[in-house]
């Protein structure tokens, strides 16, 4: 009995509780741009209105949305295998490489509708097996997943400027770059694909790997809860001497997992090379992979929780870059301040309130035991 | 040691009208207790009964929402352990709370240290351990690490703890689940010599020949209520089981005597060394027939939980063969428990939150766990989830698994529902051969009739039962044979019928020799 205290209903748990962590991250955020001699409900309300407020900043949250589901699905696979996955970043970047060399490779020969599967696939394998390596070292060698993943971020990065500055830069060039890929091979705009049903919308980076992204949520989350496989991750993840004791593979869970976890990483590289910058250039993933971490952990490991997450930090990035473009007293690196104010409340600290949240639930619940 | 400012009439502790709520489980319900200065004071109850509740209150874990606590005949408010040590009431907990690689007077000394630098704290303790020691024949080595000592020897350690705070009350919460019988006696012993010196023993227990053995009187709880207050001279076992329960139970199992038949499992020479390098299973040979019950008694930590590991396929043996019908496993052809499942066993883990089922799974998930390659269970690609909690709600209702919803998380059902739930796991797939650990352990009176009554209708059956149990009384009244471990060895086979529990204890304790005399020495810590 004592080990049993009263669990909070769903709704309190997922939905009441994020929502006031995500409040005190911005009321703590309001504090300090008082601080700072500005008034904290205009900027809020550039914020909104630059992040939602008309067709140009929708597309933007939208696009950086989209790089959030992948990286908060690539984290979120993996902690249901207990496993923390801190290399989306690298994951991502090498998921750039594999995108890069298949347009280089056939850009000039196969049509747009062969080239997007090959694409597809090649951002997968590689993110998959930038991921393999520190998944074999902690399933065979018992290296710890987060220390690995976290070198693999650097290595990724080394790896990344020496291809880019030796090997694949264009020719005659001087920025780290490849050529640019053939036009046709791009992913199409939003704005473009909207074009062709007749309805004209306002040009920004948003493409169509965000219906690919929607389209991973389904299928993680069929993954995990509906298979067989899923059954194993999360056993594995779990309560690993049951996941023994079950006759299953552990090692291979492991592998596979994280694999799945690098390849959705790796899908970063749809959105930012295929969909936007059409060429292999460095830095692209920009942090994605490491906010990832946030979305998943707001998101509740949990496809729904992740896209509104992601569609959260979304709107900060873009909204946050609004509002340093319209006031200059609000430098970027401001901006990173709120944006890390709201990882830590809503990441770092998400159970805080958790405790004080059961005992109001309680006292709450508690009268009404006793009547009933 | 008289409290100083109490009348003697006082009880030495008085409670009033406790309650508790956990949301909406109300915990404990109006609960009254007084104990006696200077008396052995029994609480038994069934899991969940709230003794553990009540006497997290009493400790200061919990705050009690209404009710007074007395001590010694004063309002006392307990807020924390601390608080309660103040009070001098001490605890020794089921799984100890000792630093393993601190030596016995530094973990004495815990908390209690008597200022930054130790040198003098650790001059005047050693002097006060040793008068304890003396006072209460509690000897054990104040400069022995506690990870060496046996189990027995870190329990007086708990209790020398408990004392050199000036505890004058003291809460044992299942003290001698981890002791051999002599063990046990010897503990018995102790608190005797304490109860002379006017300390109040508090033992919360679901062993009744316990609570018959050394208590002066006893408390039952059930659903939270404490339904009875009882002279232990007054009463008898089974009016006991009856309180807790709340109807007549059966303590004897009822069975015919078993008609053997062929060699299931064959082991021959099976030694298994750990990652650490220590033998846990040297050279064991036995072998397990169909329509038998094989016992495997041993105190905790003799190889009885690895020897089900490498049975079940767990972890591959290191030497010998292991013959499971006609499969023959040894160290270079090696088998995991998915392909032993296929040879048709069982394993009902000995711990079954750590391994028998995943805690926040629901409990469907973990009806399936380790079947869930069954065709029945899963198409190419999607469970079938509702087959599966179809399967489930029929399982529920044919074991008694309450509340009866395959929806709920499997760590929401108490120990005994739990227990059942994995139980019809693995004897729903009619094994040939059964692995059982610790059948009824944290398993209520209830639940363990039925449990029992379950392995007797699988050796019937025709199925060949492993039962390895810590409750010597459970080997005695289901084996057919009984195999006594010790460090990885065993030690003795009895015949079922012809056992006592005081020739295992010995062999438990290695110390029955072989040709029938016993040393005396020895067998006693």
């Amino acid at each position: 009995m004592a080990s049993a205290p009263a669990k909070l209903p769903a709704w309190v748990d997922i939905g009441l509780l994020p929502l006031i962590n995500v409040a005190l991250a911005f009321v703590v955020s309001g504090l300090l741009i008082a601080a700072l001699g500005q008034d904290p409900f205009e900027a809020t309300w550039i914020m909104l209105r630059g992040a939602f407020g008309y067709q140009e900043s929708l597309g933007y949250t939208f696009y950086y949305t989209t790089n959030f589901v992948f990286t908060g699905l690539a984290v979120a696979v993996a902690f249901h295998a207990g496993l923390f996955n801190i290399g989306g970043e690298g994951q991502a970047y090498i998921g750039g490489l594999g995108v890069a060399l298949a347009f280089l490779a056939f850009d000039q020969y196969l049509p747009f509708v062969l080239l997007l599967p090959i694409c597809i696939v090649a951002a997968a394998l590689f993110g998959a097996a930038w991921a393999y390596i520190p998944a074999y070292l902690q399933a065979k060698r018992g290296s710890h997943i987060v220390i690995t993943t976290i070198m693999f971020n650097f290595i990724a990065a080394s790896l990344m400027v020496y291809l880019l500055v030796n090997v694949l830069i264009q020719p005659g060039q001087m920025s780290p770059e490849t050529r640019e890929f053939a036009a046709a091979a791009w992913l199409p705009y939003m704005h473009e694909a909207l074009g062709w049903f007749g309805w004209e919308v306002a040009e920004s980076p948003l493409n169509l790997s965000i219906i690919w992204a929607a389209v991973c949520c389904v299928l993680v989350w069929g993954l995990i809860w509906h298979t067989r496989w899923g059954y194993e991750i999360r056993a594995v993840g779990a309560n690993m001497s049951a996941a023994i004791y079950a006759g299953m593979p552990p090692a291979r869970i492991i592998i596979v997992t994280m694999c799945i976890s690098g390849g959705l990483s790796g899908f970063v590289a749809v959105n930012e090379i295929m969909g936007v910058h059409h060429r292999l250039l460095l830095d692209f993933a920009a942090g994605y992979g490491f906010t990832g971490i946030a979305v998943s952990l707001m998101g509740r490991n949990h496809p729904v929780g992740i896209v509104l997450a992601g569609l959260l930090f979304g709107a900060l990035y873009q909204g946050g870059a609004e509002l340093a473009f319209e006031n200059s007293a609000f430098t970027p690196d401001l901006i990173v301040v709120i944006q890390g104010l709201v990882v830590l409340f809503s990441g770092a600290l998400s159970y805080m309130l958790r405790g004080p949240a059961e005992r109001i639930y309680m006292a709450l619940a508690a009268p009404r035991a006793v009547e009933a | 040691m008289p409290v100083p400012g109490a009348s003697a009439s006082d009880p030495a502790l008085e409670l009033r009208g406790i309650n508790k709520h956990f949301g909406p489980v109300h915990a404990n319900r109006d609960v009254n207790l007084s104990v006696p200065a200077g008396t052995i004071h029994g609480i038994v109850g069934e899991n969940g009964a709230g003794k553990s509740t009540l006497m997290s209150i009493l400790y200061g874990f919990y705050q009690a929402d209404s009710g007074k606590i007395e001590i010694a005949g004063r309002p006392t408010a307990i807020h924390s352990p601390e608080d309660a040590l103040a009070a001098g009431i001490g605890m020794v907990h089921q799984h100890f709370m000792l630093v393993d690689n601190f030596t016995v007077l530094e973990n004495i000394l815990l908390g209690a240290e008597g200022g930054a630098l130790l040198a003098r704290g650790m001059a005047s303790a050693r002097a006060e351990v040793t008068r304890l020691e003396a006072e209460y024949g509690l000897e054990v080595d104040p400069d022995a690490e506690v990870g060496e000592l046996a189990v027995g020897l870190r329990q007086r350690v708990e209790l020398l703890k408990a004392l050199y705070r000036g505890a004058n009350i003291l809460i044992l919460d299942e003290p001698t689940g981890v002791l051999t019988p002599q063990e046990a006696d010897r503990l018995f012993e102790i608190l005797r010599s304490m109860r002379a010196r006017g300390v109040t023993v508090i033992l919360i227990t679901h062993k009744l020949q316990e609570i018959m053995a050394i208590t002066d009187n006893v408390s039952v709880m059930r659903a939270g209520e404490m339904v009875a207050h009882r002279e232990t001279a007054q009463t008898t076992r089974e009016e006991l089981a009856e309180l807790m329960v709340g109807r007549q139970v059966l303590l004897r199992v009822e069975k015919t005597p078993a008609t053997p038949g062929a060699v299931v499992l064959k082991a021959e020479g099976l030694s298994y060394v750990d990652d650490a390098g220590v033998t846990r299973l040297d050279h064991v040979s036995f072998e397990l027939k169909a329509g038998e019950i094989v016992g495997v008694a041993g105190v905790t930590g003799n190889g009885q939980s690895e020897l089900l590991d490498v049975l079940s396929g767990i972890h591959s043996p290191d030497e010998g063969r292991l013959t499971v019908h006609e499969r023959v496993i040894d160290h270079a052809h090696p088998c995991d428990p998915a392909e032993m499942r296929e040879l048709n066993l069982a394993h009902v883990p000995e711990d079954r939150q750590r391994m028998g089922m995943v805690a926040p799974f629901a409990a469907w998930e973990t009806a399936i766990l380790g079947y869930h390659h069954d065709p029945a269970y899963t198409g190419p690609l999607l469970l079938k989830t509702n087959a599966i909690v179809d399967d489930t709600d029929g399982k529920m209702s044919r074991f008694d698994v309450r509340p009866p919803n395959p929806q709920l998380t499997s760590d929401s059902f108490s120990g005994g529902n739990q227990q059942k739930l994995v139980l019809a796991r693995e004897i729903e797939r009619q094994p040939d051969i059964l692995l059982i650990g610790q059948p009824t352990r944290g398993v209520d009176i209830g639940a363990i009739e039925f449990i029992h009554q379950q392995l007797i209708e699988m050796r019937d059956g025709g199925c060949g039962v492993l039962l390895v149990s810590v409750e010597l009384e459970e080997i005695l009244s289901l084996s057919d044979r009984i195999l006594v471990m010790f460090e990885g060895r065993i030690v003795g086979e009895v015949d079922g019928a012809a056992a006592d529990a005081r020739t295992i204890g010995l062999m438990m304790a290695n110390a029955l020799e072989t040709d029938g005399e016993k040393t005396g020495q020895g067998a006693v810590v």
